[in-house]
Protein backbone atom coordinates (compact mmCIF):
# COMPACT_ATOMS: atom_id res chain seq x y z
CA UNK A 1 0.00 0.00 0.00
CA UNK A 2 1.74 3.37 -0.88
CA UNK A 3 0.98 6.50 1.39
CA UNK A 4 -2.06 7.66 -0.78
CA UNK A 5 -3.91 4.12 -0.69
CA UNK A 6 -2.94 4.38 2.85
CA UNK A 7 -4.08 7.76 3.69
CA UNK A 8 -7.19 7.09 2.05
CA UNK A 9 -7.76 3.83 3.86
CA UNK A 10 -7.30 5.35 6.78
CA UNK A 11 -9.27 8.49 6.62
CA UNK A 12 -12.18 6.11 5.23
CA UNK A 13 -11.54 4.01 8.39
CA UNK A 14 -12.09 6.98 11.29
CA UNK A 15 -14.48 9.10 9.18
CA UNK A 16 -16.81 5.52 9.61
CA UNK A 17 -15.53 5.13 13.47
CA UNK A 18 -15.19 8.53 14.58
CA UNK A 19 -17.60 10.77 12.19
CA UNK A 20 -16.76 14.44 12.33
CA UNK A 21 -14.65 13.81 14.98
CA UNK A 22 -12.27 12.85 12.34
CA UNK A 23 -11.32 16.61 11.06
CA UNK A 24 -9.39 15.88 7.71
CA UNK A 25 -5.94 15.46 6.65
CA UNK A 26 -3.48 15.77 3.92
CA UNK A 27 0.09 14.15 2.73
CA UNK A 28 2.82 15.90 3.91
CA UNK A 29 5.83 14.21 1.64
CA UNK A 30 5.80 10.36 2.36
CA UNK A 31 3.77 10.91 5.12
CA UNK A 32 -0.20 10.63 5.89
CA UNK A 33 -1.31 13.22 7.97
CA UNK A 34 -4.46 12.87 9.70
CA UNK A 35 -6.38 15.54 12.04
CA UNK A 36 -8.45 14.79 14.96
CA UNK A 37 -10.26 16.30 17.77
CA UNK A 38 -8.20 16.64 20.53
CA UNK A 39 -11.04 15.41 23.12
CA UNK A 40 -11.09 11.97 20.98
CA UNK A 41 -7.39 11.85 20.53
CA UNK A 42 -7.39 9.10 23.15
CA UNK A 43 -9.57 6.66 21.32
CA UNK A 44 -8.49 7.61 17.58
CA UNK A 45 -5.06 6.48 18.73
CA UNK A 46 -6.55 3.45 20.87
CA UNK A 47 -8.70 2.51 17.79
CA UNK A 48 -5.37 2.26 15.78
CA UNK A 49 -3.26 0.61 18.04
CA UNK A 50 -6.05 -2.14 19.09
CA UNK A 51 -8.04 -2.93 15.85
CA UNK A 52 -5.98 -5.95 14.09
CA UNK A 53 -6.18 -4.60 10.63
CA UNK A 54 -4.05 -1.32 11.50
CA UNK A 55 -1.81 -2.50 14.46
CA UNK A 56 -0.40 0.83 14.75
CA UNK A 57 1.72 -0.33 18.11
CA UNK A 58 4.57 1.56 18.08
CA UNK A 59 4.58 5.32 19.10
CA UNK A 60 8.08 6.39 17.06
CA UNK A 61 7.80 10.35 18.71
CA UNK A 62 5.30 13.09 19.94
CA UNK A 63 6.11 16.30 19.96
CA UNK A 64 3.88 20.13 20.51
CA UNK A 65 4.28 22.78 17.90
CA UNK A 66 3.27 26.58 18.23
CA UNK A 67 2.05 28.85 15.36
CA UNK A 68 1.16 32.36 16.81
CA UNK A 69 -0.28 33.39 13.63
CA UNK A 70 -3.07 30.67 13.20
CA UNK A 71 -4.99 32.18 15.13
CA UNK A 72 -7.74 30.12 17.33
CA UNK A 73 -5.50 26.94 16.51
CA UNK A 74 -1.97 28.39 17.90
CA UNK A 75 -0.86 24.77 19.34
CA UNK A 76 -0.41 21.60 17.75
CA UNK A 77 0.21 18.36 19.01
CA UNK A 78 1.68 15.58 17.09
CA UNK A 79 1.56 12.07 17.04
CA UNK A 80 3.46 9.60 14.75
CA UNK A 81 2.94 5.79 15.07
CA UNK A 82 4.55 3.05 13.32
CA UNK A 83 2.66 -0.55 12.14
CA UNK A 84 6.26 -2.25 12.45
CA UNK A 85 4.82 -5.21 10.45
CA UNK A 86 3.85 -3.82 7.58
CA UNK A 87 5.78 -0.45 7.89
CA UNK A 88 3.45 2.38 7.55
CA UNK A 89 3.85 4.99 9.38
CA UNK A 90 1.56 7.90 10.05
CA UNK A 91 0.93 11.08 12.09
CA UNK A 92 -1.90 12.29 13.90
CA UNK A 93 -2.05 15.99 14.86
CA UNK A 94 -4.80 17.74 17.14
CA UNK A 95 -5.07 21.45 17.07
CA UNK A 96 -6.01 23.58 20.25
CA UNK A 97 -6.27 27.48 21.42
CA UNK A 98 -3.73 28.83 23.54
CA UNK A 99 -5.46 29.38 26.74
CA UNK A 100 -6.64 25.42 26.21
CA UNK A 101 -3.49 23.32 26.61
CA UNK A 102 -5.02 20.47 28.49
CA UNK A 103 -4.32 17.61 26.52
CA UNK A 104 -5.58 13.71 27.09
CA UNK A 105 -1.94 11.93 28.32
CA UNK A 106 -1.46 8.86 26.23
CA UNK A 107 1.00 7.06 28.78
CA UNK A 108 -1.89 4.67 29.69
CA UNK A 109 -1.54 3.44 26.15
CA UNK A 110 2.39 3.58 25.70
CA UNK A 111 4.52 4.18 28.61
CA UNK A 112 7.05 5.63 26.30
CA UNK A 113 4.71 8.93 26.32
CA UNK A 114 5.69 9.40 29.76
CA UNK A 115 8.94 11.36 29.02
CA UNK A 116 8.14 12.58 25.86
CA UNK A 117 4.84 14.47 27.03
CA UNK A 118 6.81 15.75 30.24
CA UNK A 119 9.60 17.07 27.53
CA UNK A 120 6.60 18.50 25.89
CA UNK A 121 5.36 20.20 29.02
CA UNK A 122 8.46 21.70 29.98
CA UNK A 123 8.83 23.50 26.17
CA UNK A 124 5.48 24.74 25.94
CA UNK A 125 3.57 24.14 29.14
CA UNK A 126 1.02 21.64 27.74
CA UNK A 127 -1.11 20.26 30.93
CA UNK A 128 -1.14 16.43 29.98
CA UNK A 129 -4.49 14.95 31.87
CA UNK A 130 -3.54 11.85 33.05
CA UNK A 131 0.05 12.01 33.15
CA UNK A 132 1.50 10.29 36.34
CA UNK A 133 4.35 12.70 37.02
CA UNK A 134 3.97 15.87 34.79
CA UNK A 135 7.22 18.05 35.87
CA UNK A 136 9.80 19.40 33.81
CA UNK A 137 12.15 17.27 32.67
CA UNK A 138 15.23 19.27 30.97
CA UNK A 139 14.74 22.74 32.62
CA UNK A 140 15.62 22.99 35.85
CA UNK A 141 12.44 23.48 38.36
CA UNK A 142 12.09 26.82 39.10
CA UNK A 143 12.11 27.89 35.19
CA UNK A 144 8.93 30.49 35.21
CA UNK A 145 8.32 30.27 31.10
CA UNK A 146 7.87 27.89 28.67
CA UNK A 147 10.70 28.07 26.05
CA UNK A 148 10.26 26.57 22.80
CA UNK A 149 6.69 29.20 22.79
CA UNK A 150 7.72 31.75 19.64
CA UNK A 151 7.01 34.58 22.34
CA UNK A 152 9.95 33.75 23.85
CA UNK A 153 13.46 35.09 22.89
CA UNK A 154 16.41 32.63 22.28
CA UNK A 155 18.36 34.05 25.18
CA UNK A 156 17.06 34.49 28.20
CA UNK A 157 16.26 38.66 27.71
CA UNK A 158 16.29 39.20 32.06
CA UNK A 159 19.97 38.47 32.32
CA UNK A 160 22.25 41.43 33.40
CA UNK A 161 25.29 39.19 32.75
CA UNK A 162 26.63 39.77 30.05
CA UNK A 163 27.99 43.39 28.27
CA UNK A 164 27.15 43.73 24.99
CA UNK A 165 28.66 47.18 24.39
CA UNK A 166 31.53 45.36 22.15
CA UNK A 167 29.29 43.12 20.01
CA UNK A 168 26.59 45.34 19.33
CA UNK A 169 24.21 42.13 20.41
CA UNK B 1 24.63 -18.46 60.16
CA UNK B 2 21.12 -18.31 62.41
CA UNK B 3 23.34 -16.46 64.86
CA UNK B 4 22.85 -13.59 62.34
CA UNK B 5 19.32 -13.92 62.37
CA UNK B 6 18.51 -11.49 65.08
CA UNK B 7 19.84 -8.68 62.81
CA UNK B 8 17.48 -8.63 60.00
CA UNK B 9 14.46 -6.39 61.00
CA UNK B 10 10.77 -7.33 59.98
CA UNK B 11 9.30 -5.95 57.30
CA UNK B 12 7.45 -2.69 59.16
CA UNK B 13 10.92 -1.89 61.01
CA UNK B 14 13.12 -1.62 57.62
CA UNK B 15 15.09 1.08 56.93
CA UNK B 16 16.19 1.90 53.38
CA UNK B 17 19.36 3.89 52.17
CA UNK B 18 19.16 6.52 49.72
CA UNK B 19 21.65 6.51 47.42
CA UNK B 20 22.60 9.28 45.29
CA UNK B 21 23.97 7.62 42.38
CA UNK B 22 25.57 10.73 40.13
CA UNK B 23 25.46 13.38 38.90
CA UNK B 24 29.16 13.23 38.62
CA UNK B 25 29.92 9.53 39.14
CA UNK B 26 33.23 7.71 37.79
CA UNK B 27 30.83 4.73 36.83
CA UNK B 28 28.08 6.54 34.95
CA UNK B 29 30.29 7.96 31.46
CA UNK B 30 28.47 11.08 31.49
CA UNK B 31 26.35 13.35 33.70
CA UNK B 32 23.55 10.97 35.16
CA UNK B 33 21.91 11.63 38.64
CA UNK B 34 19.76 8.70 39.77
CA UNK B 35 18.25 8.55 43.40
CA UNK B 36 18.36 4.88 44.43
CA UNK B 37 16.76 3.21 47.75
CA UNK B 38 18.37 0.39 48.80
CA UNK B 39 17.75 -2.05 50.51
CA UNK B 40 21.43 -3.48 51.30
CA UNK B 41 22.54 -4.12 47.97
CA UNK B 42 19.27 -4.41 46.52
CA UNK B 43 18.02 -1.71 44.56
CA UNK B 44 14.41 -1.03 45.35
CA UNK B 45 13.38 2.18 43.58
CA UNK B 46 15.20 4.24 41.35
CA UNK B 47 14.96 8.23 40.43
CA UNK B 48 16.50 9.57 37.44
CA UNK B 49 17.17 12.96 36.35
CA UNK B 50 17.91 14.15 33.43
CA UNK B 51 18.94 17.69 31.69
CA UNK B 52 22.21 18.34 33.29
CA UNK B 53 24.19 19.49 29.78
CA UNK B 54 20.38 20.44 28.01
CA UNK B 55 21.62 22.97 25.22
CA UNK B 56 17.87 23.37 23.90
CA UNK B 57 19.10 23.07 20.30
CA UNK B 58 15.35 22.69 19.24
CA UNK B 59 15.30 26.54 20.51
CA UNK B 60 18.75 26.97 19.17
CA UNK B 61 17.50 25.76 15.66
CA UNK B 62 14.72 27.70 15.07
CA UNK B 63 17.59 31.02 14.98
CA UNK B 64 19.60 29.27 12.52
CA UNK B 65 20.14 28.97 8.86
CA UNK B 66 19.92 25.53 7.75
CA UNK B 67 23.56 24.28 6.72
CA UNK B 68 24.53 26.10 10.08
CA UNK B 69 22.42 23.00 11.86
CA UNK B 70 24.69 20.64 11.04
CA UNK B 71 26.78 21.69 14.03
CA UNK B 72 24.19 21.07 16.59
CA UNK B 73 23.22 17.51 15.21
CA UNK B 74 27.25 17.08 15.96
CA UNK B 75 26.79 16.82 19.70
CA UNK B 76 23.55 14.77 19.79
CA UNK B 77 25.03 11.49 20.44
CA UNK B 78 28.63 12.70 19.62
CA UNK B 79 30.01 9.06 19.60
CA UNK B 80 28.88 9.08 16.11
CA UNK B 81 28.38 12.39 15.09
CA UNK B 82 28.71 11.48 11.37
CA UNK B 83 25.35 9.69 11.50
CA UNK B 84 23.72 12.83 12.75
CA UNK B 85 25.21 15.10 9.83
CA UNK B 86 23.79 12.76 7.26
CA UNK B 87 20.69 12.38 9.19
CA UNK B 88 20.27 15.86 9.11
CA UNK B 89 21.27 16.68 5.39
CA UNK B 90 18.67 13.87 4.12
CA UNK B 91 16.16 15.48 6.16
CA UNK B 92 16.97 18.95 4.39
CA UNK B 93 17.33 17.23 0.80
CA UNK B 94 14.16 15.62 1.44
CA UNK B 95 12.17 18.67 1.88
CA UNK B 96 14.15 20.68 -0.76
CA UNK B 97 13.43 17.81 -3.44
CA UNK B 98 17.00 17.16 -3.92
CA UNK B 99 18.68 13.72 -5.58
CA UNK B 100 21.74 13.06 -4.33
CA UNK B 101 24.40 11.03 -6.96
CA UNK B 102 24.98 7.87 -6.56
CA UNK B 103 28.81 8.34 -5.40
CA UNK B 104 27.70 10.85 -2.60
CA UNK B 105 25.54 7.87 -1.43
CA UNK B 106 28.44 5.07 -1.13
CA UNK B 107 30.33 7.76 0.31
CA UNK B 108 28.11 8.25 3.37
CA UNK B 109 27.50 4.75 3.92
CA UNK B 110 31.06 3.90 4.42
CA UNK B 111 31.29 7.22 6.93
CA UNK B 112 28.48 6.28 8.86
CA UNK B 113 28.70 2.44 9.29
CA UNK B 114 32.65 3.84 10.20
CA UNK B 115 30.81 5.92 13.10
CA UNK B 116 28.81 2.96 13.70
CA UNK B 117 31.73 0.95 14.62
CA UNK B 118 33.74 3.57 16.50
CA UNK B 119 30.20 3.75 18.47
CA UNK B 120 29.66 0.18 19.18
CA UNK B 121 33.73 0.03 20.18
CA UNK B 122 32.81 2.35 22.80
CA UNK B 123 30.32 0.37 24.22
CA UNK B 124 31.49 -2.65 24.07
CA UNK B 125 34.98 -2.43 25.25
CA UNK B 126 33.23 -0.13 28.02
CA UNK B 127 30.74 -3.04 28.85
CA UNK B 128 33.85 -4.81 29.24
CA UNK B 129 35.60 -2.27 31.58
CA UNK B 130 32.54 -1.95 34.21
CA UNK B 131 32.52 -5.63 34.10
CA UNK B 132 36.69 -5.55 35.16
CA UNK B 133 38.13 -6.66 31.57
CA UNK B 134 40.18 -3.14 30.88
CA UNK B 135 42.23 -4.92 28.22
CA UNK B 136 39.23 -4.01 26.03
CA UNK B 137 39.23 -0.69 26.86
CA UNK B 138 42.74 -0.23 26.38
CA UNK B 139 43.55 -2.39 23.03
CA UNK B 140 40.42 -2.67 21.40
CA UNK B 141 39.93 1.00 22.14
CA UNK B 142 42.96 2.04 19.71
CA UNK B 143 40.84 0.85 16.49
CA UNK B 144 38.32 4.24 17.73
CA UNK B 145 41.42 6.32 16.88
CA UNK B 146 42.02 4.84 13.34
CA UNK B 147 38.30 5.59 12.38
CA UNK B 148 38.62 9.02 13.71
CA UNK B 149 42.22 9.49 11.17
CA UNK B 150 39.81 8.34 8.57
CA UNK B 151 37.43 11.16 9.25
CA UNK B 152 40.00 13.78 10.24
CA UNK B 153 41.40 12.94 6.57
CA UNK B 154 37.82 13.38 5.18
CA UNK B 155 36.54 16.25 6.92
CA UNK B 156 39.39 18.08 9.30
CA UNK B 157 37.60 17.14 12.48
CA UNK B 158 37.57 13.75 14.68
CA UNK B 159 35.01 14.00 17.05
CA UNK B 160 32.48 16.70 16.21
CA UNK B 161 32.47 16.28 12.66
CA UNK B 162 30.17 18.23 10.73
CA UNK B 163 30.80 16.13 8.08
CA UNK B 164 29.12 16.18 4.22
CA UNK B 165 26.71 19.05 3.44
CA UNK B 166 23.09 19.28 1.82
CA UNK B 167 23.11 17.30 -1.33
CA UNK B 168 26.42 15.28 -1.19
CA UNK B 169 29.62 15.05 0.19
CA UNK B 170 31.72 18.37 0.62
CA UNK B 171 34.90 16.68 -0.79
CA UNK B 172 35.79 13.46 -2.32
CA UNK B 173 37.76 11.03 -0.87
CA UNK B 174 41.55 11.69 -1.04
CA UNK B 175 44.17 9.46 -1.71
CA UNK B 176 45.00 8.94 1.50
CA UNK B 177 41.95 8.78 3.39
CA UNK B 178 41.41 5.42 0.55
CA UNK B 179 44.63 4.53 2.20
CA UNK B 180 43.71 4.80 5.51
CA UNK B 181 40.34 2.99 4.91
CA UNK B 182 42.46 -0.40 3.61
CA UNK B 183 44.52 -0.56 6.01
CA UNK B 184 41.47 -0.32 8.42
CA UNK B 185 39.77 -2.90 6.65
CA UNK B 186 42.59 -4.83 6.60
CA UNK B 187 43.04 -4.38 10.33
CA UNK B 188 40.14 -4.15 12.19
CA UNK B 189 38.54 -7.78 12.06
CA UNK B 190 41.96 -8.73 13.39
CA UNK B 191 41.40 -6.48 16.36
CA UNK B 192 37.45 -7.40 16.79
CA UNK B 193 38.18 -10.85 16.36
CA UNK B 194 40.99 -11.03 19.22
CA UNK B 195 38.18 -8.83 21.54
CA UNK B 196 35.47 -11.45 20.65
CA UNK B 197 37.33 -14.24 21.44
CA UNK B 198 38.67 -12.39 24.56
CA UNK B 199 35.06 -11.88 26.18
CA UNK B 200 32.63 -13.89 24.20
CA UNK B 201 32.73 -16.81 26.21
CA UNK B 202 34.88 -15.52 29.16
CA UNK B 203 33.03 -17.57 32.07
CA UNK B 204 33.72 -14.01 33.93
CA UNK B 205 31.85 -12.02 32.07
CA UNK B 206 29.07 -14.90 30.93
CA UNK B 207 28.27 -14.49 34.93
CA UNK B 208 28.36 -11.15 34.64
CA UNK B 209 26.29 -9.98 32.13
CA UNK B 210 23.94 -13.24 31.61
CA UNK B 211 20.23 -11.85 33.31
CA UNK B 212 21.63 -8.52 34.03
CA UNK B 213 18.84 -5.64 33.46
CA UNK B 214 16.63 -7.51 30.85
CA UNK B 215 13.77 -6.13 29.51
CA UNK B 216 11.34 -8.26 27.44
CA UNK B 217 10.10 -7.67 23.57
CA UNK B 218 6.93 -6.58 24.15
CA UNK B 219 8.02 -4.15 26.82
CA UNK B 220 11.02 -2.42 24.98
CA UNK B 221 8.42 -1.48 21.95
CA UNK B 222 6.21 -0.66 24.97
CA UNK B 223 8.97 1.64 25.66
CA UNK B 224 10.21 3.03 22.37
CA UNK B 225 13.28 1.44 21.99
CA UNK B 226 14.61 0.75 18.66
CA UNK B 227 18.49 0.30 17.52
CA UNK B 228 20.53 -2.34 19.23
CA UNK B 229 18.63 -2.49 22.23
CA UNK B 230 15.52 -3.24 20.73
CA UNK B 231 17.31 -6.21 18.12
CA UNK B 232 19.15 -7.40 21.87
CA UNK B 233 15.41 -7.89 22.52
CA UNK B 234 14.54 -9.72 19.82
CA UNK B 235 12.66 -7.41 17.50
CA UNK B 236 14.25 -7.34 14.11
CA UNK B 237 13.35 -3.34 13.55
CA UNK B 238 16.38 -2.12 11.74
CA UNK B 239 15.72 1.59 9.97
CA UNK B 240 18.34 0.59 7.34
CA UNK B 241 16.20 -2.19 6.46
CA UNK B 242 12.53 -0.79 7.03
CA UNK B 243 13.10 2.57 5.35
CA UNK B 244 16.29 2.34 3.23
CA UNK B 245 18.16 6.00 2.64
CA UNK B 246 21.00 6.37 1.20
CA UNK B 247 20.88 3.39 -0.95
CA UNK B 248 21.38 0.77 1.67
CA UNK B 249 18.85 -1.41 -0.09
CA UNK B 250 21.98 -1.86 -2.75
CA UNK B 251 23.66 -3.53 0.24
CA UNK B 252 23.60 -7.12 1.34
CA UNK B 253 23.87 -7.79 5.03
CA UNK B 254 21.73 -9.15 8.03
CA UNK B 255 20.06 -7.90 11.06
CA UNK B 256 21.67 -9.63 14.21
CA UNK B 257 18.84 -10.06 16.74
CA UNK B 258 19.51 -11.28 20.70
CA UNK B 259 16.62 -13.37 22.50
CA UNK B 260 16.96 -12.03 26.01
CA UNK B 261 17.39 -8.27 25.92
CA UNK B 262 19.89 -8.45 28.59
CA UNK B 263 23.41 -7.26 28.85
CA UNK B 264 25.08 -9.99 27.36
CA UNK B 265 22.55 -9.85 24.59
CA UNK B 266 23.18 -6.12 24.11
CA UNK B 267 26.68 -6.93 24.04
CA UNK B 268 26.83 -9.83 20.95
CA UNK B 269 24.40 -7.88 19.06
CA UNK B 270 26.57 -4.87 19.03
CA UNK B 271 29.57 -6.62 18.39
CA UNK B 272 27.88 -8.88 15.15
CA UNK B 273 26.64 -5.49 14.00
CA UNK B 274 30.31 -4.69 13.52
CA UNK B 275 31.03 -7.54 11.68
CA UNK B 276 27.73 -6.42 9.51
CA UNK B 277 29.52 -3.03 9.15
CA UNK B 278 32.55 -4.24 8.16
CA UNK B 279 30.46 -6.05 5.60
CA UNK B 280 29.06 -2.91 4.50
CA UNK B 281 31.64 -1.24 3.83
CA UNK B 282 33.58 -3.65 1.89
CA UNK B 283 30.96 -3.59 -0.48
CA UNK B 284 30.67 -0.22 -0.76
CA UNK B 285 34.50 0.09 -1.46
CA UNK B 286 33.70 -2.43 -4.20
CA UNK B 287 30.57 -1.17 -6.17
CA UNK B 288 31.92 2.48 -5.33
CA UNK B 289 30.48 4.13 -8.35
CA UNK B 290 32.23 6.98 -10.74
CA UNK B 291 30.57 10.18 -10.94
CA UNK B 292 30.18 13.68 -8.87
CA UNK B 293 30.62 13.60 -5.19
CA UNK B 294 27.50 15.66 -4.90
CA UNK B 295 24.34 17.13 -6.14
CA UNK B 296 23.69 19.63 -8.78
CA UNK B 297 21.93 22.14 -6.23
CA UNK B 298 23.63 25.63 -6.89
CA UNK B 299 21.39 27.48 -4.48
CA UNK B 300 22.85 24.62 -0.88
CA UNK B 301 26.01 23.36 -2.31
CA UNK B 302 28.89 26.09 -1.97
CA UNK B 303 30.24 26.68 -4.92
CA UNK B 304 34.62 26.13 -5.66
CA UNK B 305 36.28 29.12 -4.77
CA UNK B 306 37.57 29.63 -8.15
CA UNK B 307 34.56 29.93 -9.52
CA UNK B 308 33.55 32.52 -6.63
CA UNK B 309 36.20 34.83 -7.94
CA UNK B 310 35.82 34.58 -11.74
CA UNK B 311 31.93 33.73 -12.48
CA UNK B 312 28.87 36.09 -11.17
CA UNK B 313 25.58 33.51 -10.44
CA UNK B 314 28.69 31.58 -7.96
CA UNK B 315 29.68 34.48 -6.18
CA UNK B 316 25.82 35.21 -5.73
CA UNK B 317 25.30 31.54 -4.52
CA UNK B 318 28.00 31.79 -2.31
CA UNK B 319 26.91 35.28 -0.90
CA UNK B 320 23.41 33.65 -0.25
CA UNK B 321 24.60 30.16 1.51
CA UNK B 322 27.03 31.99 4.01
CA UNK B 323 24.46 34.32 4.65
CA UNK B 324 21.73 31.37 5.14
CA UNK B 325 19.46 33.16 2.74
CA UNK B 326 18.39 29.57 1.14
CA UNK B 327 14.41 29.05 -0.88
CA UNK B 328 13.23 26.43 0.64
CA UNK B 329 9.96 25.41 0.28
CA UNK B 330 7.08 25.27 2.95
CA UNK B 331 6.56 21.62 4.01
CA UNK B 332 6.99 19.41 7.44
CA UNK B 333 8.99 16.68 6.87
CA UNK B 334 10.19 13.47 9.26
CA UNK B 335 13.35 11.39 8.34
CA UNK B 336 14.97 9.17 10.41
CA UNK B 337 18.40 7.20 9.86
CA UNK B 338 19.20 4.27 12.01
CA UNK B 339 21.77 5.94 14.70
CA UNK B 340 24.32 3.87 16.69
CA UNK B 341 21.89 3.62 19.70
CA UNK B 342 18.04 3.44 17.62
CA UNK B 343 15.85 5.79 15.15
CA UNK B 344 17.23 9.27 15.14
CA UNK B 345 14.32 10.61 13.44
CA UNK B 346 14.41 14.74 12.75
CA UNK B 347 11.17 16.33 12.11
CA UNK B 348 11.30 19.74 10.92
CA UNK B 349 8.50 22.40 9.84
CA UNK B 350 9.36 24.89 6.93
CA UNK B 351 7.57 28.22 6.61
CA UNK B 352 9.70 28.77 3.70
CA UNK B 353 11.79 31.02 5.90
CA UNK B 354 15.71 30.87 6.32
CA UNK B 355 15.55 29.12 9.67
CA UNK B 356 13.27 26.25 10.64
CA UNK B 357 9.80 27.33 12.01
CA UNK B 358 9.65 23.97 13.95
CA UNK B 359 12.78 21.29 14.36
CA UNK B 360 11.82 18.26 17.08
CA UNK B 361 14.73 15.81 17.26
CA UNK B 362 13.26 11.84 17.89
CA UNK B 363 16.50 11.10 20.40
CA UNK B 364 16.12 7.45 21.00
CA UNK B 365 18.09 7.96 24.19
CA UNK B 366 15.85 9.85 25.72
CA UNK B 367 13.40 7.39 25.16
CA UNK B 368 15.13 4.29 25.70
CA UNK B 369 16.37 5.93 28.98
CA UNK B 370 13.05 5.85 30.91
CA UNK B 371 12.82 2.32 31.04
CA UNK B 372 16.30 2.31 32.89
CA UNK B 373 14.20 2.12 36.63
CA UNK B 374 12.17 -0.79 36.06
CA UNK B 375 15.23 -2.82 34.29
CA UNK B 376 17.40 -2.24 37.34
CA UNK B 377 14.46 -2.36 40.51
CA UNK B 378 14.95 -5.61 42.03
CA UNK B 379 18.82 -5.87 40.91
CA UNK B 380 22.00 -5.25 42.30
CA UNK B 381 24.04 -1.84 42.09
CA UNK B 382 26.77 -3.02 40.60
CA UNK B 383 24.21 -4.46 37.92
CA UNK B 384 22.80 -1.26 37.13
CA UNK B 385 25.81 0.38 36.31
CA UNK B 386 26.44 -2.67 33.59
CA UNK B 387 22.81 -2.11 32.63
CA UNK B 388 23.75 1.69 31.97
CA UNK B 389 26.94 1.06 29.78
CA UNK B 390 25.18 -2.33 27.53
CA UNK B 391 22.32 0.77 27.26
CA UNK B 392 24.82 3.08 25.73
CA UNK B 393 22.92 6.23 26.96
CA UNK B 394 24.94 8.98 25.94
CA UNK B 395 24.60 12.23 27.98
CA UNK B 396 24.41 14.87 24.43
CA UNK B 397 21.44 12.93 22.69
CA UNK B 398 20.01 12.27 26.16
CA UNK B 399 19.42 16.01 27.21
CA UNK B 400 19.69 17.21 23.73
Amino acid sequence: MNTTELFDHLSEKLKSQFGDDFIGGEIQYDFPVLIVEKKRIIDVLQFLKNTPELNFNFLTTLCGIHMPENKGAELAVMYQLHNMVENWRIRIKIFMEDGDTKVPSVTSIWPTANWMERQEYDFFGFKFVGHPDLRRILNMDEMNYFPMRKEYPLEDGSRDDKNDKMFGR
Amino acid sequence: MSTNNHLIKPEAEKEYNILNLGPTHPATHGIFQNILKMDGEIIMHADPTVGYIHRAFEKIAEHRPYNQITPLTDRLNYCSSPINNMGWHMTVEKLIGCEVPKRADYLRVIIMELSRIADHVICTTIIGQDTGATTGFLYFFQMREKIYEIFEEVCGARLTTNIGRVGGMERDFSEVAWAKLKIFMVEFPKFLKEFQSLIERNRIFMDRTIDCGPITGERALAYGFTGPNLRAAGIDYDVRVANPYSSYQDFDFSIPIGSNGDTYDRFMVRIQEMWESISIIKQAVDKMPKGEFHADVPEFYLPNKEDVYSKMEALIYHFKIVMGEMDVPKGEVYHSVEGGNGELGFYLISDGNRSPFRLHFRRPCFIYYQAYPEMITGGLLSDAILTMSSMNVIAGELDA
